[in-house]
């Protein structure tokens, strides 16, 4: 067992867990935030993905101990109290769910793609990098729409800061 | 997964140190296949020792005619490297291939080449511009580096520290991805030296791991063009066969991978 010490969606916290859990897990199961989810398991679908430093990572793919010192943003962590990041109402807005299942990690994806872009992205660009991301109901099309309606609004917003 | 320890080092001599200390130790870095192998209880290291966090192991500096990646230096600050993209751009470019972008922030270079998968980006760029790896305790020559599938010359308990890669007159690299894995079913780097050397290497192809492909390196040799390749013929024997592709497929492959790569070389 190992004490790691973090910062989740602003808030210090230490848990003690086995050196094996991977980071999803402690977020899941001892932080109860279960937004976060486990799709393949195998680092493919991105539904585990969350923000570790500002990067995009597949929490399913990290053991809890890496994160030891980490600023981690899940998607409980994104709305700004009743109001939604502009990702997550573009998501609604362009119906850029069905299920459900995948979108929070389209979500930080998505957002990691944004900054990384700074709100200049095409469709294409917009595809390809949501490859590690899989969606099995939408066809995409609704979450790029999503994604690009987003990049807008997120400029609109950075620029009114 | 099986029960493990977990050290973190904070510097190359405590992770070497730790690595002796343990009965069965695996150095951990960006972790995006030792995990998933560890994962399917495919291995059960007592103690993982993870190197990612050290600081002399991350960066990306050129210097004059060479160029150096540290080893935990993740594929992301590699593909968006400016002294990269400037330097060796397809090496850069190799970078911004390698899986997506969440394994890209997390999967290293030094973690790429000492698993050698034969499908691996990284030891095809390593074999065609004629790199040095560097460890904690020597200087490897990648044509000594590479020893076949999953195999190195690392011994146990060394630590690569950086890659070097010597500055080319041009070089391309050109990829057919497998569409789920985004390793590549085959990819091909091609490089023209300083000392006007043709280097070709392709991954993915062959059941021994990266290989230098000769037969193209002297047709380039003749005529650097992707026309210079067409009458070239490359024997399907010792190819990598599986549900993907044929050993036929692969050795056609390789060739058209290496026209493309001559393209994007110019």
């Amino acid at each position: 067992m190992s004490t790691v010490k973090l910062t989740v969606n602003g808030r210090a916290v230490s848990v003690d867990v086995e050196d094996r859990t991977l980071l999803v897990h402690l977020l899941r199961d001892h932080l109860n935030l279960t937004g976060t989810h486990v799709g393949c398991d195998t680092s493919q679908c991105g539904a585990c993905v969350v923000h570790m430093d500002g990067r995009a990572v597949k929490s399913c793919t990290m053991l809890a101990g890496q994160a030891d010192g980490a600023n981690v943003t899940t998607i409980e962590g994104i709305a700004k109290g009743d109001e939604l990041h502009p990702m997550q109402a573009a998501f609604r807005d362009n119906h850029g769910l069905q299920c459900g299942y995948c979108t929070p990690g389209m979500i930080m994806s998505a957002i990691d793609i944004v900054q990384r872009h700074g709100g200049e992205l095409d469709e294409s660009t917009v595809r390809q990098e949501l490859e590690g991301n899989i969606c099995r109901c939408t066809g995409y099309h609704n979450i790029v729409k999503a994604v690009l309606d987003a990049a807008g609004r997120m400029k609109v917003s950075q620029a009114a800061e | 997964m099986y029960q493990t320890t977990y050290h973190r080092a904070s510097s190359v001599d405590e992770a070497a140190s730790l690595f002796g200390k343990s009965s069965e130790a695996k150095f951990l870095a960006g972790g995006q296949t030792l995990l998933p192998v560890m994962k399917q209880r495919l291995a059960g290291p007592s103690d993982v020792i993870d190197v990612a966090k050290i600081k002399e192991l991350i960066g990306v500096e050129a210097s004059g005619d060479t160029l150096t990646i540290k080893a935990a230096t993740p594929h992301y600050d590699v593909a968006t490297s400016d002294a990269a993209k400037k330097a060796i751009p397809a090496l850069a470019y190799l970078a911004s291939q390698i899986g997506d972008p969440a394994v890209r922030y997390r999967g290293t270079i030094g973690g790429s080449i000492a698993n050698n998968d034969p499908a691996a980006d990284y030891p095809a760029a390593l074999l065609a511009l004629g790199a040095t790896v560097k460890t904690n305790k020597r200087s490897i020559a990648a044509e000594d580096f590479f020893k076949g599938l999953f195999t190195t010359a690392l011994e146990d308990g060394e630590i690569i520290t950086a890659v070097s890669f010597p500055v080319p007159t041009k070089a391309g690299y050109a990829k057919m991805r497998h569409p789920a894995s985004r390793f590549a079913l085959t990819a091909v780097f091609v490089a023209q030296t300083k000392a006007g050397e043709i280097r070709v290497a392709a991954t993915g192809a062959s059941q021994s791991g990266v290989m230098r492909v000769g037969a193209i390196e002297s047709a380039l040799k003749a005529n650097w063009s992707p026309s210079a390749i067409d009458s070239v013929s490359i024997p399907a024997s010792g190819l990598l066969a599986d549900i993907h592709g044929t050993a036929e497929y692969r050795a056609n492959l390789v060739k058209v991978m290496a026209q493309r790569a001559v393209t994007a070389a110019g």
